[in-house]
């Protein structure tokens, strides 16, 4: 866990709602927060070099960017996950891979950037893993996605 | 479909902004365009929602959000617009998806519910399936991060 103090918090709550696109985005924050500019890039730096930014700047709409993606979900024996899992997330389309507690226990998602680069991944995934249960989830519509905690 | 000079910012931006006194000045002189021509792209890209947000995206483990739950609802087709919608505006709630059931697999909404411990989670689920009307949900704790990366677009 990152020690933040006051003005760590106070920016990430500012950066997390948005960054202003303007020349000098940083002075705009430093003179929101009364610090120098100096200091935002400093204290923006750190956070992301401590991992509490995991990504400053634009982040995309997958689709709208033309890439297809899908949930795809798994059943993988308890001794097989790690060796399951190093085979999975060595696909680079595959951005996040998390257990759960549940006979499907592996869910992952895929993206790629076209349908038949998708369904080819997901066949190599089949043949490299061995595993027949696998559901391929596709999102039909999405109704919210991502979020801002507020940091206190 | 993004033409190629598009593509080539979606690679610059996809490296984050530049911590630089003049960020948008940094990108343009890599591209051979200017700072005006990258600025007005971001504003368009965020426009036609090629950009979802152009901000900081924090990691929530490190700000005391723990527990993440994904809910999985078995919605018949004729609520799942409505219901979809209702479940969105529940701020516990990130990320609500409709995906296709397949077979022996009835679940046709996701939810991504996150709170401070597994409990709050549980409570937000059952408050949300009391509000809505909906039974027979199945809630997923996550166990272990195995991955969680940025999709890089566009490499060769």
């Amino acid at each position: 866990m990152t020690i933040l103090d006051q003005t760590d918090r106070d920016l990430l709550n500012i950066v997390q709602n948005g960054l202003p696109v303007v020349p000098e985005p940083y002075r705009a924050l430093a003179e929101e927060l009364h610090v120098s500019e100096e200091e935002i890039i400093r204290r923006l730096g750190r956070l992301k070099d401590a991992g509490v930014i995991r990504r400053l700047g634009a982040v995309f709409d997958s689709r709208r960017v033309g890439y297809k993606g899908t949930l795809c979900a798994l059943k993988v024996p308890p001794e097989q996950i790690s060796e399951v899992a190093a085979i999975i997330n060595g696909f680079r389309g595959v951005t996040h891979n998390y257990l759960r507690d549940h006979e499907f226990n592996m869910w992952f998602t895929v993206l790629a950037e076209s349908q038949d680069k998708l369904e080819q991944t997901i066949e190599n995934i089949r043949g490299q893993t061995g595993i027949k249960e696998l559901l391929s989830l596709p999102a039909e519509n999405v109704f919210k996605i991502g979020v801002h905690f507020k940091i206190t | 479909m993004l033409s190629e000079q598009e593509k080539e910012l979606v690679r610059e931006l996809q490296k984050g902004l530049p911590l630089v006194s003049r960020p948008f000045l940094d990108i343009a002189d890599r591209l051979g365009l200017s700072e005006e021509e990258i600025i007005a792209k971001v504003k368009d890209f965020l426009t036609k929602g090629v950009i979802r947000r152009f901000g900081a995206v924090v990691k929530h483990q490190d700000v005391g959000y723990v527990a993440n739950a994904m809910v999985v609802w078995p919605v018949t087709e004729e609520r799942i617009m409505e219901a979809g919608r209702a479940m969105a505006s529940f701020p516990e709630v990130s990320h609500c998806y409709n995906r296709l059931s397949a077979p022996g697999w009835p679940y046709t909404l996701y939810t991504v519910i996150h709170g401070k411990e597994e409990q709050d989670c549980r409570s937000i689920a059952e408050k949300i399936a009391s509000s809505i009307g909906i039974t027979g949900y199945r809630i997923l704790f996550s166990t272990a991060e195995l991955k969680k990366s940025s999709v890089e677009y566009f490499l060769e």
